[in-house]
């Protein structure tokens, strides 16, 4: 586990260097979300409607932003060459990337998004649901972020069309993550979304680093 | 593990070029018949709906573009997955020949679902009927895909690259799927599926499943016609096509 | 005949849809003639270069 550990603290400690950059998906979730109400002038009861689903896809957009950190950077200084070359499979290597990934963009977010709710008139008790649903959810999203930068690693403006690969793939999430809150929101029980986002985080866990990786040698050779 | 000749055969570019330019015709008439007999079944034949009336009819196109729009998807995705696994150029020719035709037959199938939707639910557009949302996702996955290999200017890297985006999305495409039909069965109000009946009679039955069979016919037409001139572009510059060139008008 | 076209006065949307199915067809069919007959041009013109002595892409400087 060495090898893992220390790609992700290096990683993050890279990440820390450069803060105002690594907070960027955060304070771009923060503006989204304040962007709707403002758009929608919505009076208590449609903000409390609308929460959950503007919630969600704001950090699905915001968790696209710290897609230059992942691979692009790397690439760009010959550092993601020697992480390929090394004797450490690159699937864990990407793992790695990916856990860093969610530390670092992920977990920041849904550490805000309790007072986010709150403040639009969502009741407390749906937060645990909610928070469950994103913790569940938000690793295959980081998977998927992750193979979007890898696929465009190669490209001088891939960002451009990393939101048109990326987020098709992420409607389930959307749609499982999105109802459990609802149902929390009604007080009925979310254990069967729930479980289908921790399946699908199993899923894209094991086999992700596995395209990922793939994506990666095609694009830096 | 000794592979067939044909097996080698079907990954030579001459040998798929020469044989699409013979079967490709064929199944041009085929299609044609098809739909000519199908949609004259359909339109004219066909008693009127008891519930629809005459707007049913849009039942003898809707589906079938729909559905193989989806086959054309996975055929894209198997296509791509072999050439990537098995370095086999003419696979990425047949997935970058299939992404387009599919894209099209797509985006038809929304603009006759809406077609549809207007005289029967009242609507173009219900966004909330898990059909509407499936398809659109999967326009986005070939708009995606498409997307991804115009990017790339080194023909063989976007092969590649636009193979992985294939595969994960031909493994997402039944996850949307499922996950879109569970979220509208949430939503149990007016939207009614659209082929959500009970029994289909046997004078609508026939010419449907005939159309079935005309836009397969068309969509493997479509395909070979395409790959033809694929195959001549990804092989510009070799003997084989000097020489086929050189025995036309120059 | 005119209520074969009215289509118990949805005619409109039955034949469009019909309509816009047959125009995507025969766009496909148009765009991939085009493509293959551009794709021999193509490779017509680069024959061509080469058996002339003519390099496609590199100009010599006299």
């Amino acid at each position: 586990m060495a090898p893992f550990s220390t790609i992700v603290l290096r990683d993050v400690r890279i990440a820390f260097r450069r803060l105002s950059e690594a907070a960027n998906p955060l304070l771009f979730f923060m503006v989204v979300t304040t962007l709707f109400p403002l758009a929608l002038s919505p009076s208590a009861d449609e903000l409390r409607e609308v929460g959950t689903g503007v919630l969600w896809v704001s950090t699905l957009l915001s968790s696209l932003l710290a897609l230059e950190g992942l691979f692009r950077s790397d690439a760009d200084d010959g550092s993601l060459e020697q992480l390929m070359l090394s004797p450490v499979p690159l699937g864990i290597t990407v793992l790695a990337k990916i856990a860093a990934h969610w530390l670092l963009t992920i977990l920041p977010l849904i550490a805000l998004v309790p007072i986010l709710a709150l403040s639009y008139e969502m009741p407390a008790a749906v937060l645990p649901t909610m928070v469950g649903a994103l913790l569940l959810a938000t690793p295959t999203l980081s998977v998927l972020v992750a193979l979007g930068a890898a696929l465009t690693v190669g490209l001088r403006r891939g960002g451009a069309i990393v939101g048109l690969l990326v987020l098709p793939l992420t409607a389930p999430l959307l749609i499982f993550g999105t109802r459990a809150t609802e149902f929390g929101l009604h007080d009925e029980p979310a254990a069967g979304p729930l479980y289908l986002l921790a399946a699908l985080a199993a899923l894209s866990l094991a086999l992700g680093p596995v395209a990922i990786a793939a994506a990666l040698r095609v694009g830096v050779e | 593990m000794r592979l067939p000749r044909w097996f080698h055969l079907l990954g030579s570019p001459p040998f798929v070029y020469r044989l699409a330019g013979k079967v490709a015709p064929w199944l041009g008439v085929v299609t044609c018949v098809l739909l000519a007999v199908g949609g004259y079944w359909g339109l004219v034949v066909a008693p009127p709906d008891r519930v629809q009336g005459e707007v049913y009819r849009v039942l003898f196109i809707h589906p079938q573009i729909a559905y193989v729009s989806v086959m054309a998807y996975v055929v894209m995705a198997i296509a791509a997955g072999i050439g990537f696994v098995w370095r086999i150029k003419l696979a990425h020719g047949v997935a970058a020949t299939a992404a387009p035709i599919g894209a099209s037959f797509t985006a038809c199938a929304l603009a006759t679902g809406a077609l549809w939707g207007r005289p029967t639910w009242g609507t173009y557009w219900q966004w909330t009927d898990p059909r509407i949302m499936s398809e659109t996702l999967l326009l986005f996955l070939f708009l995606g895909y498409l997307a991804l290999r115009a990017a790339f200017e080194d023909r063989d890297k976007a092969d590649r690259v636009s193979a992985i985006l294939a595969v994960v999305g031909v493994v997402d495409v039944p996850i949307i799927h499922y996950s879109v039909i569970w979220w509208n069965s949430l939503h149990q109000g007016p939207s009614i599926m659209k082929l959500d009946k009970p029994s289909i009679s046997p004078e609508m039955l026939t010419p449907f499943l005939i159309m079935v069979a005309a836009f397969t016919a068309c969509f493997c037409w479509l395909l070979l016609n395409g790959l033809r001139g694929e195959i001549v572009e990804r092989e510009r510059d070799t003997r084989w096509i000097r020489e086929l060139v050189a025995g036309t008008r120059g | 005949m005119t209520d074969f076209l009215r289509m118990g006065g949805d005619g409109a949307y039955v034949w469009s849809a019909y309509g816009v199915t047959l125009a995507v067809l025969v766009f496909n069919v148009w765009w991939a003639r085009r493509r293959h007959r551009a794709a021999l041009e193509r490779a017509r013109a680069s024959a061509l270069d080469e058996r002339v002595g003519r390099r496609p892409t590199v100009r010599q400087i006299e």
